[in-house]
């Protein structure tokens, strides 16, 4: 899909998001909250799907370093925003979210680190556990609002930014993928010690995954405090973990399309369950356990079709 | 030193709650090779069957009385024990042989299912309920400490059923068969051993213990709701992967670690907002240096 | 190697192990099952490390080296059950073990400049050709693991050479094979052996394939070098008869085709 010199859909997908940002000015603004929770789900399953999909480190975690580029991000627009004019807001967030981007992706590097020596089981509660960690530290720091959180947060994210961040997001892990420092990734995935005996070294690219992964999903975080206005450290527990890993594995684990599709539905569908509200978390846990059993392999995973490799001319 | 001794039997109290729940997860592990989130929920769901039963033993035998305790204690474990197994056929028979990550994820989606139905009102509701007195609680005066008789009870009855375990594990036929169907499901297979049933009666096993601890977790908890297995399950299965997942003494051993480590830290007044992170930083802390857990054995890989 | 000893627990499963292998030479190392062959592969390629003495390669000790880092210093392998990547095309299976050779990483993996698009062009060219000599290019596109027995073989090999070794490990490759594959393997390894003039360390049960490609042959019984000499010493030692064929003739190794 993305072949060498594939930066063309990254431009294309930026010039898409802002066209849409201005399109989206004729939706009501539920409809355009609801989009920009889509673009996040996206970031957040795409950037999950490198380390869980492509790499086979299997994360519970992904929802503490949402959390730590969302509180980031927060405070600074929270105290910045008064001390800059109208005019800065565009900067301000742009510098928010890397600024919670970087401290997530700090945080991917500490929790990469017991991966080296931990697999299946005890990698995902050893993630688990420092989502937990980071949660009960923010409800215990004053700073940013103890258990009661942040609230006031600057309403700056738009369709544009998140469209944009979203395409950015497929963009460096499809394009991280398809290379041949990329097949590296699937390589440790499949086989760590046969991937090792190939010269791959597991840990750089295990520690990587985590790394590129922490940093979207805290791109993410930021993006969602700036359209919900407000965090709460019970936001971010271990559910909204298993959600986003349920949206990779709907889609089809390692699969970037079928994963984009299965968190646009994981977006929408609950939304229209608003009505059975009564219901809604019994019917979800429910398709869990029949997705399981029924279609493991992801909703959208079809027979792959067989592509030959170019042959270089 | 009287508050030392104190905690000390607090924590013991508490670990031995945690140490039996902790049993129900490895032992599972143990056949399955994956973590039964459920566990947390079968938990919760023997405190309520016990809460629903006790009015009706209690036309039969007094309550609070020691034989009405039983009685209700040893239906609540029956009662769970089916529901663990049922739960085995539904949702994890039709896995066998997948992948980790889709019997974990369905393992998350039956425990959701639980706690959500469980949470409806045409269920239990989510209010908190109060549970009712099995035994009476008496302050025990000794040596200068007060000790809850509730506690002894706890440490006692963990004590029996501990001993019991092993002694099932270890010297029972169904045990042997347990033991052989964990080390290896398919050489078991060829030697006869029928593995379903014997992955049946795990659960059951498991989910009979685990409505034991649901009791005696509830006889000193303030109430008991859908949710309330979350918190016990969690530092169990934390204890469980302490002490080496799979192995049952180190079930035991980390269920009290993590018991007395919770009382000593919620004793010192900055640290007990922290104590869930405390608990999942020992966890990361000793898995770093041992990977298998502390009576873990860990494996090296055949090439 | 210099004297490497391993030991799990009590059990010293190689003990003393002198072997070295010069510039551009085919040793095979042999012995019954369990006579440590494997243990013995597997401290030289690092997954495991010998409890004693150690081991150099070109001069540089490699005790304490990871496998990627012995792959780096020249040293391949193959594995006696075959680890292909099962999620991996044949091409990409190969285009993976190209890694130490590649010119870009991730910075260029992204912006995907010209220097990417070269260095992605030249592994193409690699691996296709190494593909080509191997007669495994029409299979490209196909997944790894769909490929008969023989082909997965040959596709392990080729993986291996993508890293340039100087040193070729092959762990029983002719285990499953039949007499006709074991003859179109014995070929390969010489062609091997020739056309990248490398030095190959057959670790193999099969005495056929041994006896008919390796110029020197190694003996290991119970973890310990019996012998060691050209073929024709080998079948002529006594100690070697007995080994494999044990004191009361003709009851074990039926196998042994």
């Amino acid at each position: 899909m993305i072949a060498t010199g594939g930066k063309r859909w990254l431009f294309l997908g930026v010039a898409l998001a802002v066209v849409l940002s201005y399109v989206s000015g004729g939706l009501n603004s539920y409809d355009r909250g609801i989009w920009i929770d889509c673009g996040i789900n996206i970031i957040l399953a795409v950037s999950l799907n490198l380390i869980l999909g492509h790499t086979g480190q299997f994360s519970l975690g992904h929802a503490g370093f949402m959390s730590v580029g969302g509180y980031t991000a927060a405070k600074i627009t929270l105290v910045c925003a008064a001390l800059l004019p109208v005019s800065m807001q565009p900067v301000l967030l742009f510098v928010a979210i890397l600024a919670g981007g970087l401290l997530a992706a700090l945080a991917g590097l500490l929790v990469g680190i017991p991966s080296l020596r931990l697999r299946g089981d005890y990698l995902a509660i050893v993630t688990l556990g420092f989502a937990e960690i980071i949660r009960v530290i923010m409800q215990n720091t004053e700073a940013v609002g103890g258990a009661s959180g942040l609230s006031g947060i600057p309403k700056y994210t738009t369709l544009g930014w998140t469209f944009a961040l979203a395409a950015v997001t497929i963009y460096v892990v499809a394009g991280l993928v398809n290379s041949t420092y990329g097949r590296g990734f699937l390589a440790v995935s499949d086989d760590e010690v046969a991937a090792s005996s190939m010269g791959i070294n597991p840990v750089r690219y295990k520690v990587t995954a985590f790394v590129v992964g922490a940093f979207f999903a805290g791109l993410a975080g930021a993006l969602y405090a700036h359209h919900k206005q407000t965090l709460t450290p019970t936001g971010f527990d271990w559910l909204k973990s298993i959600d986003i890993v349920v949206m990779v594995i709907l889609g089809g684990m390692g699969r970037t399309p079928g994963v984009i599709l299965a968190a646009i539905l994981l977006t929408w569908l609950p939304e229209q369950l608003r009505v059975f509200s009564d219901y809604r978390m019994i019917i979800y846990s429910l398709l869990i356990i029949l997705l399981m059993i029924l279609r493991p392999q992801g909703l959208f995973t079809f027979k792959r079709k067989k592509k030959p490799n170019p042959v270089p001319a | 030193m009287d508050s030392f001794c104190q905690q000390l039997i607090n924590g013991l109290a508490l670990g031995s709650i945690y140490a039996l729940i902790a049993l129900g997860y490895t032992m599972v592990y143990g056949v399955l090779r994956f973590i039964n989130f459920a566990h947390a929920d079968v938990l919760m769901l023997g405190a309520f069957s016990a809460y629903f039963l006790s009015p009706a033993v209690q036309k039969l035998l007094p309550l609070p009385g020691v034989g009405g305790a039983l009685v209700v204690m040893l239906l609540a474990a029956m009662i769970c024990a089916g529901v663990g197994v049922l739960i085995e056929i539904l949702a994890y028979r039709p896995l066998r042989g997948r992948p980790k990550l889709t019997v974990l994820i369905t393992a998350i989606g039956v425990s959701l299912l639980i706690e959500y139905s469980c949470q409806h009102r045409a269920v239990f509701g989510a209010a908190t309920r109060p549970f009712p007195e099995l035994i009476s609680e008496k302050n025990l005066e000794f040596l200068g400490l007060t000790i809850s008789s509730n506690d002894l009870v706890v440490v006692l009855v963990t004590a029996i059923l501990l001993a019991a375990m092993w002694f099932i594990v270890h010297r029972t036929r169904v045990g042997t068969a347990m033991r052989a169907v964990s080390f290896s499901p398919q050489a078991a297979a060829l030697m006869g051993i029928n593995i379903n049933r014997v992955i049946s009666f795990t659960f059951g096993l498991g989910s009979a213990l685990a409505a034991v601890a649901g009791i005696l977790y509830a006889l000193k908890a303030p109430g008991i709701e859908p949710l309330m297995g979350i918190h016990p399950g969690l530092r169990a299965f934390v204890a469980a992967v302490l002490g080496g997942i799979g192995n049952l003494p180190g079930a035991s051993l980390g269920g009290l670690l993590l018991g007395l480590l919770e009382t000593f830290a919620g004793g010192i007044p900055g640290l007990s907002n922290y104590r869930d992170a405390i608990a999942f930083a020992i966890l990361i802390l000793i898995l770093l240096f041992k990977p298998a857990g502390l009576l873990g054995k860990s494996t090296i890989e055949k090439v | 190697m210099d004297r490497a000893t391993i030991r799990f627990g009590g059990l010293t499963a190689v003990s003393a192990l002198d072997l070295s292998i010069g510039p551009n030479e085919m040793v095979g190392l042999i012995g019954p099952n369990g006579a440590g062959k494997t243990t013995a592969f597997n401290m030289i390629t690092g997954v495991y490390q010998p409890t004693e003495g150690g081991i150099s390669f070109l001069g540089h000790p490699t005790t304490g080296l990871k496998p990627h880092q012995l792959t780096k210093l020249g040293i391949a392998r193959t594995f006696q059950n075959i680890r292909l990547f099962s999620s991996l095309s044949v091409f990409d299976n190969v285009r993976v073990a190209t890694q130490l050779h590649r010119r870009h990483g991730i910075i260029n993996a992204l912006w995907r400049g010209r220097d990417f698009r070269d260095s992605e062009a030249e592994v193409e060219a690699t691996v296709m050709d190494l593909l080509a000599i191997f007669k495994l290019e029409a299979l490209r596109g196909e997944m790894a693991t769909s490929l008969p027995y023989g082909a997965q073989r040959r596709l392990e090999i080729v993986r291996a050479l993508a890293t340039k070794p100087k040193l070729l490990l092959l762990d029983e490759p002719a285990a499953g094979m039949n007499p006709t594959e074991k003859e179109e393997l014995m070929h390969l390894i010489r062609f091997i052996q020739e056309r990248f003039s490398i030095s190959v360390l057959l670790v193999e049960h099969d005495m056929t394939v041994v006896m008919g490609v390796c110029q020197r042959i190694a003996v290991l019984e119970y973890g310990v070098k019996i012998a060691e000499g050209n073929p024709s010493e080998i079948r002529s030692n006594p100690a070697v008869i007995e080994a494999y064929l044990g004191t009361e003739e003709g009851e074990e190794e039926v196998e042994d085709a």
